[in-house]
């Protein structure tokens, strides 16, 4: 099983490499937003550093949202999701495999917009590195693991691109309300402690919970 | 040693009944042409043996390693061929020599183009490729003959006898009757979504393509 | 449920209903430190009690559908979705009234209320996607899946009073702070009302319930006679 959602991470990761279009519009989508941010809010005050939080995740829920969405279209145009199934990939290992591949995805867009953020806001966001990747990773995973299950969901809707967004976006709060928090605090330079530490403990949570709960679903979502 | 077995199987779309009470069984080289009016279950029928859907009702067992050719060609069009196929074979658990069969659907010089680069005949050629390379025990064809150029329907031919030749078993959903003649030793015949019949081709089939509509369907 | 139980039970909850309201307004006091308006809370818990028992009943009958394939299931789960639904609202907007009085805002982003809402709009996800399916045995799968995932967000509402400090009051009925906070005759009344609420919501679900089955036979028909 492990196998298989290798190879299929790795033939999602080619194809996407191979175009790009999905990580080119994120990207481009993401930028455009930080700007549209800077006229929103005034990025000389104080005040910005107790929503650079907010809006860091807002910005990745959005672009993570809109890469997520490619996920199963990919094995749509040409019925190749019936010929996986056909050939006996488990169900759970295509999602982990696909899940894989839109965290890095994600990633990428982070990689790019954390020192943009930074340099355009004059906020260091890597005093705390280790926490800046541990959240990151934690509430990627979030966004990709219920992203691409609701994916999953939605492939063969009409109006897929506004449904996924609507259903995705209350389901996957607790996990951006945490990195939202946990980012605040690393923004200034402080590590969590002592009550911080339950956004830590919300985020795991919510990871664990929503992973079982998806792997255990997804055969459901895709086999009559 | 049976490849397929139903029992009583049925198939219900909320009331709707696509199919109902079921009872078949293949063998072992079997070439079983899947004939039927639109709508009287074909495809139902073809999911339900590639194991994308499952029954409501009774017991279907697939004993084998099962080939799928449908309507979509199922491969991708971001990846080059040689890609594709390596994709395709890192799935089974067979050890698939990629390079044979590129040569054998005439396409490993341009393997390494990726199929947005082909014509649709090549793509047709790629999709047998990866069809038949696993050596799938059951193979199931939905409308394979449909826009097949000559090249593609010669090869179809070639591969679907050497398949049967190893005794896998072919079930070809068609209505291309005469084609689908020269190659069957059984039909199935539904009749909204019921067994109309199932036993050996008749030879009346061989000459009146209608025959089997005729005697075993139900009157509109 | 034929129709002569669902008229009695019908019935029984609005008699159940005047006779709470005669209590309410007749027998009990007016709360110390809220005057008239907690009466309001002898609707607010109680909506919000039926709300959650009814999501849960719909992810426990989506997971029924998606287990056995049924899909009698599944038209149990949209019909206590919708219930539930509604019950939503009356939940909003009792508390809303009862905070412009109180607090003297309609509104505030704390944890109970924001999960409230998030339970509002992941439930109303759900009809949505209800309507854009047309496969009956994909509706059913997919949207029984979200079932059992909206319901999360139902638990994160009702514990949210306990993770976070939030402007919402605490608890107060026994089962939760082990007894002492509310006056008993106040708090047996919220029960009560529940018990009526509950009545009422058994009479709605079940007329959905009818109302889908049909519409699904229906539709079975009309595809069958289609095919020719």
């Amino acid at each position: 099983m492990l196998r298989m959602s290798w190879m299929v991470f790795l033939k999602d990761v080619r194809m996407e490499f191979r175009g790009k279009e999905a990580i080119n519009a994120s990207l481009a989508f993401a930028l455009v937003v930080l700007i549209l941010f800077s006229f929103a809010f005034d990025p000389t005050s104080e005040q910005i550093r107790e929503i650079t939080g907010g809006l860091l995740w807002i910005l990745f829920a959005f672009s993570g949202v809109l890469l997520v969405n490619r996920s199963f279209v990919r094995e749509q145009s040409n019925d190749c999701l019936d010929i996986l199934l056909v050939s006996k990939v488990p169900a759970s290992a295509l999602l982990l495999g696909k899940t894989l591949a839109n965290l890095l995805f994600i990633a990428l867009v982070q990689v790019v917009c954390l020192p943009v953020f930074s340099l355009l806001y004059n906020i260091n966001l890597f005093q705390q590195p280790v926490w800046l990747m541990g959240i990151c990773l934690l509430a990627s995973w979030a966004i990709a693991i219920l992203g691409t299950v609701f994916a999953a969901m939605t492939v063969n809707l009409r109006l897929r691109e506004l449904m996924l967004p609507v259903i995705v976006y209350p389901m996957i709060i607790p996990a951006l309300a945490a990195a939202m928090q946990l980012t605040n605090i690393i923004a200034v330079g402080k590590v969590p402690e002592g009550d911080d530490l339950i956004w830590v403990r919300l985020l795991v949570g919510f990871d664990v919970i929503f992973t079982t709960l998806s792997i255990g679903l997804i055969d459901t979502i895709l086999v009559d | 040693m049976s490849v397929l077995t139903a029992k009583r199987v049925s198939k219900f779309f909320g009331h709707f009944p696509a199919l109902r009470d079921l009872s078949f069984s293949f063998e072992a080289g079997d070439c079983i042409a899947l004939l039927g009016r639109n709508g009287a279950g074909k495809t139902t029928l073809l999911n339900l043996m590639a194991g994308l859907s499952r029954p409501t009702d009774g017991k279907l067992e697939i004993a084998s390693r099962v080939g799928l050719l449908g309507h979509g060609i199922g491969v991708y069009d971001e990846l080059t061929a040689r890609e594709n196929l390596k994709f395709f074979a890192s799935l089974s658990p067979r050890q698939i020599d990629v390079e044979a069969w590129l040569e054998k659907v005439n396409l490993r010089d341009v393997a390494n183009a990726t199929l947005r680069e082909y014509s649709r005949g090549m793509r047709q050629r790629l999709a047998l490729a990866r069809t038949f390379m696993g050596e799938p025990e059951l193979l199931l064809l939905d409308e394979p003959f449909t826009s097949l150029d000559d090249k593609a329907t010669a090869l179809l031919q070639s591969l679907l006898a050497e398949a049967l030749a190893r005794n896998a078993t072919v079930v070809l959903s068609t209505h291309q009757i005469p084609e689908a003649m020269a190659l069957a030793s059984r039909i199935l015949f539904l009749e909204r979504g019921k067994l109309g019949y199932f036993g050996p081709r008749p030879d009346e089939m061989l000459g009146d393509s209608t025959w089997i509509y005729r005697t075993y369907g139900v009157a509109t | 449920m034929n129709d002569k139980v669902l008229l009695a039970l019908g019935v029984a909850s609005a008699l159940y209903l005047v006779r709470n309201l005669y209590t309410m307004f007749m027998v009990l006091p007016d709360e110390a430190a809220q005057g008239a308006i907690y009466r309001i809370m002898f609707f607010h818990i109680p909506s919000w009690f039926t709300c959650f028992a009814c999501f849960l009943a719909s992810g426990v009958a989506s997971a029924f559908a998606i287990w056995k394939k049924n899909f009698k299931g599944d038209s149990f789960a949209v019909a206590a979705t919708e219930v539930g639904l509604a019950f939503t609202f009356i939940g909003l907007a009792t508390g809303m009234i009862w905070a412009k009085i109180i607090w003297g805002i309609w509104w505030t982003w704390d944890a109970r209320l924001t999960w409230a809402f998030i339970t509002a709009l992941t439930y109303a996800g759900y009809l949505m996607m209800r309507n854009m399916i047309d496969d009956p045995s994909e509706r059913m799968r997919v949207t029984g899946v979200l079932s059992i995932f909206s319901f999360t967000s139902v638990v994160i509402t009702y514990k949210a009073i306990d993770w976070w400090r939030t402007q919402h009051p605490g608890a107060i009925l026994s089962f939760r702070t082990g007894g002492g906070n509310t006056d008993p005759a106040m708090e047996s009344m919220i029960y009560q009302n529940w018990y009526a609420l509950m009545l009422l919501t058994v009479v709605l679900v079940m007329l959905r319930f009818r109302q889908e089955e049909t519409r699904r036979e229906i539709e079975g028909m009309r595809r069958l006679a289609f095919t020719r």
